[in-house]
């Protein structure tokens, strides 16, 4: 597979696992649009330092062509791929960690915060 | 110098976003089991992703503007702790925009991050949804 299908395939499944497998729902979130627009900004700036400098060097028949800051366009499907499953795998390990069953707290019958 | 280009950078990351957690104290450090779990299918995917992709040549690393110490598979060192770091100062990211702005992501607030709210909260009754229902959804 080329680097370009990759990164496609990648967003795609990134979605999935945060809408359907952990349901946590990042990408709806405005905290998480917020804070990858921040993010974003910030890898921009270190992927053309990386880029600029030659630190990678990519293979131009395995990517579209076009570059943002050096950088190919593939970079930012492959760097939002990397942030969402990151933000979303600690929303659900903090929904785990933090809900009152598991700290004893609740009274009311609730679907257990193990899965 | 310029064999610490790409490690400077990582350590650059990590320097910035340092005053999340000393001065905005979100508590990312402090909660390092969760965030080690939390990486780790981020890490998993994408080191193996780097791999097929140095195997592939789809890219490689300059040898002058990194330690030149590759890991099994041709990883360079930086690359592996490059999947540490970023996804480090994403949490802090994401944790910052969260205390900042109190929107909901999808969690209940942990019962100590956030100072002067400990009392208010137990007095709620515990924390269950203590941010704008978070926790509703999420829990079923």
């Amino acid at each position: 597979m080329s680097y370009s299908a990759l990164a496609v395939t990648a967003v795609v499944a990134v979605l999935v696992v945060d809408l359907a497998v952990y349901r946590t729902r990042m990408v709806t979130r405005p905290v998480f649009w917020v804070a990858y627009a921040i993010i974003v900004t910030f890898q921009l700036l270190m992927n053309g330092v990386l880029t600029g400098l030659d630190v990678v060097v990519y293979d131009e028949r395995t990517i579209w062509g076009p570059r943002i800051a050096y950088a190919p366009l593939e970079d930012l499907l492959f760097g939002f791929a990397m942030v969402t499953l990151t933000l979303a795998s600690w929303a659900a390990v903090n929904r785990r960690a933090n809900t009152p069953r598991r700290r004893g707290l609740d009274t009311d019958t609730r679907r257990s915060s193990t899965r | 110098m310029e064999q610490f280009t790409y490690l400077g950078l990582l350590l650059g990351c990590l320097v910035v976003t340092a005053p999340l957690e000393l001065l905005l104290r979100v508590r990312v450090y402090a909660r390092w089991r969760r965030l080690l779990l939390a990486v780790l299918p981020e890490f998993s995917v994408f080191v193996v992703w780097v791999l097929y992709a140095i195997a592939q040549g789809h890219w490689n690393y300059s040898a002058t503007r990194t330690l030149d110490v590759r890991l099994p598979g041709g990883i360079p060192v930086e690359e592996v702790l490059f999947f540490l770091v970023v996804p480090l100062c994403s949490v802090l990211a994401l944790e910052a925009v969260r205390k900042v702005t109190g929107w909901d992501a999808g969690y209940p607030a942990a019962p100590d991050d956030s100072r002067g709210s400990i009392a208010a909260r137990n007095e709620r009754g515990a924390d269950r949804g203590a941010e704008s229902g978070s926790g509703m959804e999420a829990d079923r």
